[in-house]
């Protein structure tokens, strides 16, 4: 199909269009149920809800397939969620409810998420498996605050941070690249060590004090004029510097790793290293470059978490977060902006589960196992099958 | 068995399979003696830089193993347990001394340690890596209590069996997750396995916190398991049951090593298993059901995990909490039992025994204060750990020392290469 061909079937309300509005309509049902449309009648949910799965079945008997399904599904899921918020009291679902604060702390744990996914993507990218995200989250973690403390002063702090993940990146490429050692194994070794490092040395540095209650923190970004819309302010008025930094962060990679040569080298070495060698392309230091440009990132994430966005660090407080990164790259397809989208989408689960512990403590942490389940689903190709770079995990042996 | 050598297309490195069959190939004893010192060493240096006596502060890790006891020879009047018979026997037995209770807690850890390697193992011999074992070891535990702590009335074999036998199939289920997965549509077993150990986290955690199903009646305020009724309980033949006692499990433990050389080396099933872990595609053309192993063999893995949570539970923890579950990590200190011991049976019994001690002397109970502060102690172990796994995994390293070893007839030597990378 030409493009021209292309633009005019993607302007051209098919039965795919309806599907697409199948989908909107259908989490329009939960939307009218919830503040500030708030209807309390669970007939608005119910019929809005039924509008969209219509759509779907009619996209489907057009032959559709996953995207009409998906607005039925959609619609069945609208109309449970939102005959469910108009069960709820009104004052839970405002307290649980209100969209400022909600983006906002969406905001807040998605951005460890994408510094550290982007980190994976290039790393990844490049051919190299970095199952030890995680571990150099870690470290960021520690060393900046270490830092931090030490030197008086946050950005010192995220340079230490950056320079420790860095580190264990290099160990982890060491490993991986000139040693040709197992990537999965490395990287669980990584992860490991990072525990042990950053454990050892918070206890042999801070005792059982902890680390300082004085401790210089990223500053938040204040932007003036936007009291007067409400939500807005309470979404980003007041966010922490490094979230508006992972903004620029990916559109910086985004242009990096697509629109540059860099980019272009980086993912040859990841797709067929022996053709990019062939051209000239040193696939060894493409990978090191990779591979300690994914430390440094991930280690960021790390210190926005403790030096941003805590205030201190206490033993393995990533707590996993380096897995929901790499979860979030994989289903984000190994590209920043669909990295970042799920980075969001997890952010926004976690910020849900502290939030819905008003209604049910047990089923707020159940709650946290999402993001989890819809990697292992997004993986099963229910959803379109992510593709890794050809060569992910297999080392390269110069000629 | 002989398998070729596959030739490496397009550059690319050998794959998981051709290393593993390297591995069972290469080094006999040698190559994992080498790592396991060279780790010790590096985590010795750590404790030097840091200011402490490595010499001291290993003394007393290995005071604290209670591997010591075996040193102490002598003539004793000892018990036989489950019965009041009284035999001479060269060591002492009395489970209140410090040596033997030391020795019968490392003991406790191995039995556990043996069996989530072997999860590890089962899988890698089938050229699956399972990074599950914990989430397999989880939900075997949780199973375990639930059995174990319901169904007051039960006769005591019956009530043991069954919560054993549901625990090692809820294991076997969330493996053969993974290994469905890998089989159906070729997801990658290392990325569904991390997602199922935090979905068996988060679940565990629910089920077990303020409000969840599996806590107890009795103080909601406490989110933990209700106790494992009597009936549930192993018997236990060291110590003192309410200290921790050293319970039949670890005879399960052992036999489990038996159960599993006999399936990998005298079976079909275990023939086809190790064929398809040397080469797939050699596999699938000989006639093998590719798919179908890799589903068996993870749930033959999660089999194993499963039933070390059900020793722990059954055997001495008797409940389960939260805290348990979010500060376990023994299903993990698996993988590197499994690597260390090259994933066979002997192997992955004396790793297992090398890491519990190792678990054991570190920890806060095992470890004298006065020399080492166990705290610090912990993490050392988690470094040890890491620093094995990074060495094992790095086949080119276990070759160098190796072809290095028949240059000259012995393999110390060759070592010193690896420390250049290691040293962070």
């Amino acid at each position: 199909m030409s493009a021209a061909a292309a633009t005019i079937d993607r302007l051209r309300f098919g039965p795919r269009q309806v599907a697409r509005l199948g989908i909107i309509v259908g989490l329009l049902a939960f939307f009218f149920a919830l503040p500030p449309v708030e209807a309390r009648a669970p007939v608005v949910p119910l019929l809005v809800g039924l509008v969209g799965i219509a759509c779907g079945i009619w996209a489907v008997t057009r032959g559709v397939g996953r995207l009409a399904w998906g607005a039925v599904a959609v619609g069945v899921l609208g109309i449970l969620l939102g005959v469910l918020a108009t069960r709820s009291s009104g004052a839970n679902l405002h307290i649980v409810v209100s969209w400022g604060a909600l983006v906002s702390s969406t905001l807040i744990w998605a951005t460890p998420l994408t510094f550290a996914s982007i980190g994976g993507m290039f790393s990844e990218r490049s051919g190299v498996v970095n199952i030890g995200l995680e571990g150099m989250m870690l470290a960021g973690a520690f060393f900046g605050v270490l830092g931090a403390d030490k030197f008086n002063s946050w950005a010192m702090g995220l340079l230490v941070a950056a320079i420790a993940g860095g580190c264990f990146a290099l160990v982890h490429a060491f490993f991986a690249i000139q040693l040709r050692a197992d990537q999965i194994v490395g990287g669980t070794a990584i992860n490991f060590l990072a525990l042990g490092v950053t454990g050892y040395f918070f206890i042999q540095v801070y005792g059982d004090q902890g680390s300082p209650g004085n401790l210089p923190r990223i500053p938040n970004v204040n932007i003036p004029g936007l009291q007067h819309v409400r939500f807005l302010h309470d979404a980003f008025g007041q966010l922490n510097l490094m979230i508006w930094l992972s903004f620029v962060l990916l559109i910086v990679s985004y242009v990096v790793m697509f629109k540059t040569p860099i980019g272009l080298r980086i993912r040859a070495v990841g797709e067929h290293p022996r053709a990019a060698e062939t051209v000239g392309i040193s696939v060894y230091l493409v990978r090191y470059a990779s591979v300690t440009l994914s430390g440094v990132l991930a280690a960021l994430g790390g210190a926005y978490l403790s030096v941003g966005f805590v205030g201190s660090f206490n033993e393995n407080m990533t707590a996993g977060r380096g897995f929901i990164a790499l979860a979030a790259l994989i289903f984000g397809n190994w590209r920043p902006f669909g990295a970042f989208a799920a980075a969001l989408l997890f952010g926004a689960s976690t910020a849900l589960s502290f939030r819905l512990a008003t209604y049910s403590d047990s089923a707020a942490v159940l709650f946290q196992a999402l993001p989890y389940v819809l990697t292992l689903i997004a993986v099963a190709g229910v959803i379109g099958r992510p593709v890794p770079p050809a060569s992910v995990g297999r080392p390269y042996q110069k000629q | 068995m002989e398998e070729p050598r596959v030739g490496e297309p397009d550059g690319l490195g050998p794959s998981v399979a051709e290393r593993l069959a390297f591995y069972q190939r290469a080094g006999g004893v040698v190559t994992p003696v080498i790592t396991a010192v060279l780790a010790f060493f590096m985590g010795g240096l750590v404790v030097l830089a840091t200011g402490h006596n490595p010499f001291k502060t290993y003394k007393a890790v290995w005071d604290g193993t209670g591997l010591n006891w075996f040193f102490k020879f002598g003539h004793y009047h000892i018990t036989v347990p489950f019965t009041d018979h009284r035999v001479f026997f060269w060591w002492d037995t009395n489970a209140n001394g410090l040596a033997p209770y030391n020795l019968s807690q490392t003991l406790l850890l191995t039995t556990t340690l043996i069996l989530t390697g072997l999860a590890v193992s089962f899988a890698f011999r089938c050229g699956l890596f399972n990074i599950g074992g914990q989430g397999q070891y989880i939900t075997g535990a949780l199973v375990a209590v639930w059995v174990g702590s319901s169904w007051a009335h039960m006769a005591k074999g019956l009530h043991i069996f069954l919560a054993i036998l549901l625990a090692c199939l809820a294991g076997a289920a969330i493996a053969a997750v993974a290994g469905l997965l890998k089989a159906t549509v070729g997801a990658h077993e290392v990325i569904t396995t991390i997602m199922l150990n935090w979905i068996a986290y988060w679940v565990g955690s629910y089920a077990l916190g303020r409000g969840g199903p599996l806590q107890n009646k009795v103080d909601i305020s406490v989110p933990v398991s209700s106790d494992v009724v009597q009936s549930a309980k192993l018997p236990t033949f060291w110590g003192n049951p309410q200290l921790q006692a050293l319970h039949v499990g670890f005879f399960i433990a052992l036999g489990a090593l038996v159960v599993f050389w006999v399936i990998l080396n005298r079976t079909t099933l275990g023939y086809q298993v190790r064929a398809v872990g040397f080469n797939p595609e050699a596999a699938r053309y000989g006639g093998i059901n590719v798919a179908r192993n890799y589903v068996y063999a993870m749930a033959i893995s999660g089999v194993f995990a499963g039933l070390g949570g059900a020793m722990d539970i059954l055997g001495w923890q008797y409940r389960l909490g939260v805290l348990d579950i979010q500060v376990s990590n023994i299903g993990f200190i698996g993988i590197a039992v499994a690597l260390l011991g090259r994933n066979t049976a002997v192997g992955v019994g004396l790793a297992a025994l090398l890491f519990g001690a190792l678990v054991n002397g570190t920890s806060t109970r095992g470890l004298d204060p006065s020399v080492f502060p166990p705290t610090l102690a912990g993490n050392l172990t988690l470094m040890i750990q890491a620093l094995v796994l990074l060495f094992v995994g790095a086949d080119v390293l276990v070759l160098a020392v190796w072809s290095y070893r028949k240059k000259i007839g012995f393999g110390r030597k060759a070592a010193p290469p690896a420390s250049e990378g290691a040293v962070t």
